[in-house]
């Protein structure tokens, strides 16, 4: 068909389509709205003084912005401490994660015994299990093993109960081609040699997708350090944010600051790894 | 065993069926006995307890059959939950609905999608717990010389309309429809990433010929866009099912599941840890598990074919899988 053709088979429905695309904007901007407003008074509300927060509307901007808040929040409320604690069982947990999946992931997809056959239907299985509800004999192990109330708890959780990174690194194994590890085994290479010349640089993507849905979710769980740490100098963003909004005193302003401080590694993060993040998260919610 | 045989079973190691049983017990051995101690120990426990009346240490736990069930059925503290998940469950009816409306527009022919795509999905990503403060200030009512009138009090004054109290205790219905409200505002994104994905995977060359044939937006949705996307959407209703009754954080932090707007997972960590009643909570627990076996169930019984087409049309798409 000709442009000119195109043209013509669309005509009578121009002024409809105008109309339709203003509404789509129109829509999409609401939409947007919704999400954004709720965030940027907080936003609003995390520059002002006690009383200006007191006294004003929640969309009047701040006379003089004061940072103040900001400071409080880093210093005298623990966040730094926070970030530094959630820091150290991402780190970890992510790296325990990798090791274990992968590992169980090779063995698993590469070795079809009965043994690994049981395995996996042991783990798949095992994303049966509702998670919170568990914690309620969980709890009970994780003491009688005398790592309650250290970070040990839920670094050990999330490594142990990460069946979702198994599930992904299984999936992408499935892609990769076995002829590579009969190559490796051709020219001599053991096992333990395939897993990491071969399987490791290969599962590269995989890595990357566990690693940005290990980071949000750790970084956003509140219910396993709440219940497994209780110390004050074990909190995490999580516990340090619902401890300020609990305090018996509470200064909305610096709780404020305490959640844009929270969420900007987060901001952060979507805004380098869009792309990763999209396809990441929605290939790792077989648990969900 | 002799210094024949050992030698034997040396040279055995080193073939590679020999190397597949050592890497196998080796590699397995970490993650094996993680799984067994944080999911299946518990699990079983769990199974135990729930027959039994039992505090926290387990002293002396007494059995008494299926009591703690008939608790969880009967008391209408432990049931009103059941009735709570429903406004979650007709809440991600509506989140469905609205998620595939707003990935069908982004699918179209727009500007500054990247832009709206991010801002609708950025909430998905944040911290619950920040979400939850910005949203018990968000339906705030205000005291004078105190704090101002909460956002959304604030919004309906630009159109002249009196404050109300939102959260009311008084009214656990609205106040479970504004926690309904939050949970949609932090989780519809991925839905919207979801069914976006899903759009894009259908072909082209479908689009031209309605284009040819002068089908609207609407038929074209009707027509072609849904048939093709209809197994992941039955899928995402099943699984509302699941997510409903196991609300957790939102209304926890929130409200703290006071004002009638307790959870069934919030009344089973409160069972377990505020009141120490750890059979009850167990029982809880099985009643959620059982829950959650038969939506996998009904799951993989209606979508197994229409989940393996997907994953079929996603490899030759050369994305990751979506379940």
């Amino acid at each position: 068909m000709t442009d000119a053709a195109k043209t013509q088979v669309k005509k009578p429905l121009y002024l409809g389509s105008k109309i339709l695309a203003a509404l789509k904007y129109l829509f999409l901007i609401i939409c947007c709205l919704v999400v954004l407003i709720p965030i940027a008074v907080v936003l609003i509300g995390s520059l002002k003084g006690t009383k200006e927060l007191a006294n004003t509307t929640v969309f009047t901007l701040p006379e003089t912005p004061v940072f103040e808040n900001y400071k409080t929040a880093m210093f005298a409320k623990d966040i730094i401490l926070s970030f530094r604690n959630t820091a150290v069982i991402i780190v970890i947990s992510c790296l325990g994660s990798i090791i274990t999946g992968t590992m169980t992931a090779f063995v698993v997809q590469r070795f079809k015994t009965y043994f690994t056959g049981f395995v996996k239907g042991a783990f798949l299985l095992a994303t049966l299990l509702p998670n919170i509800s568990m914690q309620v004999t969980v709890f009970q192990i994780v003491n009688k093993l005398g790592i309650y109330n250290t970070m040990l708890a839920p670094i050990i959780l999330y490594v142990g109960t990460d069946i979702v990174s198994i599930y992904i690194f299984m999936q992408f194994l499935s892609q990769i081609p076995v002829s590579l590890d009969e190559s490796g085994i051709i020219d001599g290479a053991s096992y333990p040699r395939i897993y990491f010349s071969i399987i490791l640089p290969n599962l590269k993507p995989a890595i990357a997708t566990v690693l940005i849905i290990k980071f949000v979710s750790i970084y956003n769980d509140f219910y396993t350090p709440q219940l497994y740490m209780q110390d004050d100098d074990l909190v995490v963003v999580s516990t340090v944010l619902y401890r300020l909004m609990n305090a018996t005193t509470i200064q909305w302003e610096v709780v404020f600051a305490g959640i844009i401080i929270c969420i900007i590694p987060t901001l952060i993060i979507f805004l380098s790894l869009q792309k990763y993040i999209y396809s990441g998260l929605v290939s790792g919610a077989v648990k969900e | 065993m002799t210094k024949k045989n050992r030698k034997g079973f040396l040279n055995w190691l080193k073939t590679y069926e020999g190397q597949k049983f050592v890497v196998s017990v080796l590699f397995l051995l970490v993650p094996l006995a993680l799984l067994i101690l944080f999911t299946f120990v518990p699990a079983v426990n769990m199974v135990g307890y729930s027959f039994q009346k039992r505090d926290q240490f387990g002293v002396n736990p007494e059995f008494v059959g299926f009591d703690n069930y008939k608790t969880i059925f009967q008391d209408p503290d432990y049931f009103i939950t059941f009735k709570n998940s429903l406004y979650y469950l007709a809440g991600s009816f509506v989140q469905q609905a609205l998620a595939l409306l707003l990935a069908s527009i982004l699918c179209s022919k727009i500007r500054a999608k990247g832009l709206f795509k991010g801002i609708l999905f950025f909430p998905y990503l944040m911290n619950g717990v920040a979400v939850s403060i910005i949203f018990q200030r968000f339906f705030l009512k205000g005291q004078a010389g105190l704090s101002p009138q909460g956002t959304l009090n604030s919004i309906l004054e630009l159109f002249g309309a009196e404050p109300r109290l939102w959260l009311d205790p008084e009214k656990p219905m609205l106040a479970n429809f504004c926690l309904v409200f939050v949970s949609l505002w932090r989780y519809i994104g991925f839905d919207i990433i979801m069914y976006i994905g899903a759009i894009q995977s259908i072909p082209t060359d479908l689009y031209e010929a309605s284009d040819l044939d002068g089908a609207n937006p609407w038929q074209r949705f009707r027509y072609i866009v849904f048939p093709s996307i209809k197994p992941i959407i039955s899928l995402q209703l099943i699984l509302a099912v699941k997510g409903a009754i196991s609300v957790f954080e939102i209304p926890y932090i929130i409200t703290a599941g006071n004002y009638g707007t307790s959870t069934f997972v919030i009344k089973t960590i409160e069972t377990a840890f505020s009141k120490k009643q750890v059979g009850l909570a167990s029982a809880m627990a099985v009643v959620l598990l059982i829950i959650t076996i038969i939506v996998t169930l009904v799951q993989k019984f209606f979508f197994r074919d229409g989940q393996e087409e997907r994953i079929k049309r996603e490899k030759k798409s050369g994305r990751g899988v979506r379940y």
